[in-house]
């Protein structure tokens, strides 16, 4: 089936088996790697990537469905001016080690910053339940997306 | 606190340096090694066992052979001339180990559910898992083993060649009279029988491949998601009878691993082979619920352990007894694992009489192999329950009983009674800060509140105070043990011509951020800003010698190594800027990046100047050779003996069983710190993992040796909502085995937190005279413990 989409703002028009994933037409056809598959359940969170501005777990949609729609994925996050303020929190937190888990990390809490800028910790620790790391004990990674929320204009 | 040495006016060891591994990681142009681009691929895919324990009866894989984009099946009969030797196992225990043939495909037998029976070839990753599907393998299931006390019976032999299912028995006895006097003078005793569960380590990355034949030379370049690229590079050779040289393995970024990639498994010897017999380059990317099966699993013990003490609460004697669970056959470490905590059973705590026994039995399992803490979380989770036991039983405080016992400072360095040096300690300065930081004394006043007004909130306090060997390790230590490697790590320093400093490690990193904190120890050392250091790792075309990164041994072992290699190059630059400044070498100051003629501000020359001078060879001492890098393998002299205490809160609803952990207060003792930002997170990542060990995490099988657990829909992996912010603190005592007093900290936390956690939960539970709860401390298990009669 032929899909077009639009990501990280760029028009793309493929070829798709029916039965593709949104996160292997991500991965495998658009060569962006950045979007990790961390399980095979809808549990970890790892291939979170936006669309149409809201965060979805990419392994949980299938390509056709995005027939049409936009797409944001952790390629997208960064500008010329340098990287996103979460990105930027995430490092000056130590919000990530090995970093796999991270890409999704990234888009969940950007999906939520956008939809609750001013968070408390319990918020973005509900916010985050999707997501596992398996490093960090998420300690940091709450506190990346807290500082994110203040640098963003949105700090309680 | 005693720093490490600088040749820096600004030091740079000890600050929250931000990492420079992040930008690619959060930007996505980090490479897994399922991010490799490579043209004219195939794609692997592995038929795997349902059963736990079966005779294979036939393998009919026709259809699959006859699916277009199909290139080759193979069963374990047509592989089995292929291998040199059975997959490795590099710890003989005991010279009478029992170790099972093992190899990549089963032939005959398969012994666990996820033992690979054929594997597939496809020019498509879809079509791989097509063909899997369509393979039809007919199994003569036979009765499994899934008990430890029911295997060491014997009544069911799993391998029937080895005529037992008990892989060994390794007992570290020093002085057994003293043991039985110690028992018999005690005026207390206390027992306590504890189930370390079977863990599934679940780093975020599931395990996966890339091997491509070189065009020229003859070498494979294997990329793989492993911890010991160094290590897997010899075992390949040995195993599948190659040649060293022609083959280079390459870790690139590896998305965690927590001990479950410090292993030579199936896949890798299975594409290494296929890509030698095809001439192909082959991709394998493990699947979650495969990587549940087919990587190795962690604990999964019985332990018994016994405390002896007098009528002060001295403890005089220990005595543990382990079943140690090996799964269906013995992986690279595996027998080795619950023996490293075997020398640790008696905690930071002075006991002078001690003997560890274990049994290591085979089941119808996954096999168990190191998972973070490898043995050490295991020994401090029975000696921190016993502490707590005897504490109830002689009816004084938690924190009373580890004071009275634990080994004074003045006792360093410390000759334990299982037979290690402990290198540095001061506990009790340690646990005081913890108890302070946490609120001890207002935490049990409100608790006796909630009792005394009935509350139907329980409020636990769970302390536990740790000690671990870690830095593996002496070679000659490890020579005792029989385990088949040294312990040594080699570093190369290297001033390049333009200035900037090359620096090439044997470790491993894969989310320690060992390229920030190795660079910060050269750039301290050699008074540059770390920015001009490079770091090279994790490729063994670049680093031909390391033993890479596991058991909290990189900054100890291989930051000495490092730390060692940058004080050899300082010295011949120090011999060239003399010979050229025509001053002796002792008359030069070295700060900041230039030596300068002491008492002369003139005459001075930049170590970047000095190292294009050693590049053009044209004046330089005689006899002196070109260029300016230096090469350092460090066998430590000992291990590094951090220690801490952890003090977990927890909050049980009495009418659901329902734990919530409230508090958490971490303070730790790894010696001098690099980094503290990634000390820390490395801490809390830790406690993370050992909560989970203690309240969520077990890999369950049902009566057939069924896995249950095998996606994480169902192992339950800890999310942000079941954990609180942790409060960490620091005390510093440095190590005397390594020129910059440091200790190690990657497993740290998780060694800590589950008796922590464990001792809170029985604490509060404690008024309904629970004794113990076993891990996972369910609500179900709670609940139940609480409405017993």
């Amino acid at each position: 089936m032929q899909i077009s989409t639009t990501v990280n703002g760029l028009s793309h028009t493929n070829e798709v088996e029916a039965r593709t994933l949104l996160v292997h037409y991500i991965r495998d056809v658009l060569r962006l790697t950045g979007t990790n598959v961390g399980c095979d359940t809808s549990s970890c969170g790892a291939c979170t990537v936006l669309l149409n501005g809201e965060s979805v777990k990419s392994c949980t949609v299938l390509a056709v469905q995005a027939d049409g729609q936009e797409i944001t994925t952790i390629e997208g996050m960064a500008s010329e001016s340098g990287l996103h303020p979460i990105q930027k929190a995430f490092q000056e937190n130590h919000g990530l080690q090995c970093g796999y888990c991270t890409p999704g990390m990234v888009m969940a809490a950007a999906s939520f910053l956008h939809e609750n800028p001013s968070p408390t910790e319990k918020e973005v620790r509900e916010a985050l339940e999707g997501n596992l790391c398996r490093c960090t004990g998420y300690h940091n990674i709450v506190k990346s997306v807290l500082a994110a929320a203040g640098e963003m204009g949105g700090a309680r | 606190m005693t720093a490490v040495e600088t040749s820096s006016s600004e030091r740079v060891t000890g600050q929250r340096l931000l990492r420079r591994e992040d930008p690619e990681l959060l930007t996505g142009e980090a490479k897994f090694v399922d991010d490799l681009a490579q043209q004219d691929v195939l794609h692997m895919a592995i038929v795997r066992s349902p059963v736990a324990r079966a005779k294979i009866i036939s393998i009919d894989t026709s259809a699959a052979r006859a699916i277009d984009g199909v290139v080759g099946v193979y069963t374990g009969r047509d592989l089995k001339d292929l291998w040199q030797q059975p997959m490795p196992c590099a710890w003989v225990v005991t010279p009478d180990m029992k170790n099972p043939a093992h190899f990549p495909l089963a032939v005959d037998s398969v012994n666990y559910m996820g033992d690979a029976v054929a594997v597939v070839l496809a020019n498509d990753k879809v079509i791989a898992s097509d063909a899997v599907a369509s393979i039809e393998v007919e199994y003569e299931e036979l009765p499994p083993v899934l008990d430890l006390e029911e295997s060491a019976t014997d009544k069911v032999v799993i391998h029937p060649e080895l005529g037992t299912n008990t892989s060994y028995v390794w007992a570290l006895e020093p002085d057994n009279a003293k043991l039985e006097a110690a028992f018999s003078s005690a005026a207390h005793v206390v027992k306590g029988r504890f189930v370390q569960q079977r863990l599934i380590p679940s780093a975020m990355e599931p395990r996966g491949l890339l091997i491509v034949p070189q065009p020229y030379g003859g070498e494979y370049t294997l990329y793989s998601s492993t911890q010991i690229p160094h290590i897997l590079k010899i075992m390949i050779a040995v195993t599948l009878g190659i040649s060293e040289s022609k083959i280079r393995v390459v870790a690139p970024s590896v998305g965690g691993g927590f001990g479950s990639k410090l292993n030579v498994y199936a896949e890798e010897l299975l594409a290494f082979t296929l890509a030698k017999k095809t001439g192909k380059p082959i991709r394998w990317m493990e699947e979650r619920s495969e990587n549940a099966l087919a990587t190795v699993h962690g604990r999964g013990q019985i332990q018994e352990i016994e405390l002896a003490a007098d009528s002060d609460g001295k403890v005089l004697g220990i005595r543990a007894n382990l079943l140690a669970d090996m799964g269906a056959y013995l992986q690279l470490l595996t027998p080795g694992v619950p023996l490293l905590g075997g020398f640790l059973y008696h905690g930071l705590y002075d006991v002078a009489a001690y003997s560890f026994k274990c049994t290591g039995l085979f089941t119808n399992k996954t096999p168990t192999d190191a998972y973070r803490g490898a043995g050490r979380p295991e020994a401090t989770f029975a000696i921190e329950r016993g502490m707590d036991l005897l504490a109830h039983e002689m009816g004084i405080d938690p924190a009373e009983i580890r004071r009275r016992n634990f080994i004074p400072k003045e006792k360093f360095p410390y000759s334990s009674s299982p037979g290690l040096v402990f290198d540095s300690g001061n506990y009790l300065p340690n646990l005081e800060m913890a108890l302070e930081k946490v609120g001890y004394s207002k935490l049990r006043e409100e608790q006796f509140q909630l009792r005394s007004q009935n509350s139907k909130k329980h409020l636990g306090i769970g302390l536990s105070c740790y000690v671990e060997m870690c830095g593996l390790a002496p070679s000659k230590v490890l020579a005792s043990l029989n385990y088949s490697a040294g312990g040594w790590e080699a570093a190369t320093v290297r001033l390049l011509p333009t200035g900037k400093v090359q620096v090439v490690t044997g470790t491993a990193p894969h989310g320690q951020g060992h390229e920030t904190s190795w660079a910060m120890i050269v750039a301290d050392r050699l008074g540059i800003n770390p920015d001009d250091v490079e770091v090279l790792h994790s490729d063994t075309s670049i680093s031909p010698h390391g033993l890479d990164t596991y058991g909290s041994r990189s900054l100890s072992v291989g930051g000495t190594a490092i730390f060692m290699a940058t004080g050899k190059v300082l010295d011949k630059a120090r011999q060239i800027a003399a010979h050229q400044l025509e001053v002796a070498p002792e008359d030069l100051e070295y700060q900041d990046g230039n030596f300068s003629v002491k008492g002369s501000s003139e005459k001075k020359m930049a170590l970047g100047q000095v190292a294009f001078e050693a590049f053009t060879a044209h004046n330089l001492p005689d006899g002196m050779e070109p260029t300016l890098e230096a090469t350092t393998t460090w066998d430590p002299p000992n291990f590094t003996f951090p220690f801490g205490t952890h003090i977990a809160v927890v909050e049980i609803d009495e009418d659901t069983g329902d734990v919530k952990l409230v508090k958490y207060v971490a303070v730790d003792d790894v010696g001098n710190q690099i980094n503290p930002m990634i000390v820390e997170g490395q801490i809390e990542g830790g406690i993370a993992q050992g909560v989970g060990q203690a309240l969520f995490e077990e890999a369950i099988y049902d009566e057939s040796g069924n896995l249950l657990t095998s996606t994480l829909a169902e192992y339950l992996v800890p999310s942000a909502t079941e954990l609180p912010n942790f409060e960490l603190g620091s005390t510093f005592t440095p190590s005397p085995s390594n020129p910059m007093g440091v200790k190690g900290v990657g497993e740290a936390g998780c060694i800590a937190s589950p008796p922590a956690v464990i001792n809170a939960v029985v604490d509060a539970l404690s008024t309904f005279g629970v004794k113990h709860i076993d891990m996972p401390a369910s609500p179900e298990k709670i609940w139940n413990a609480i409405h017993q009669d």
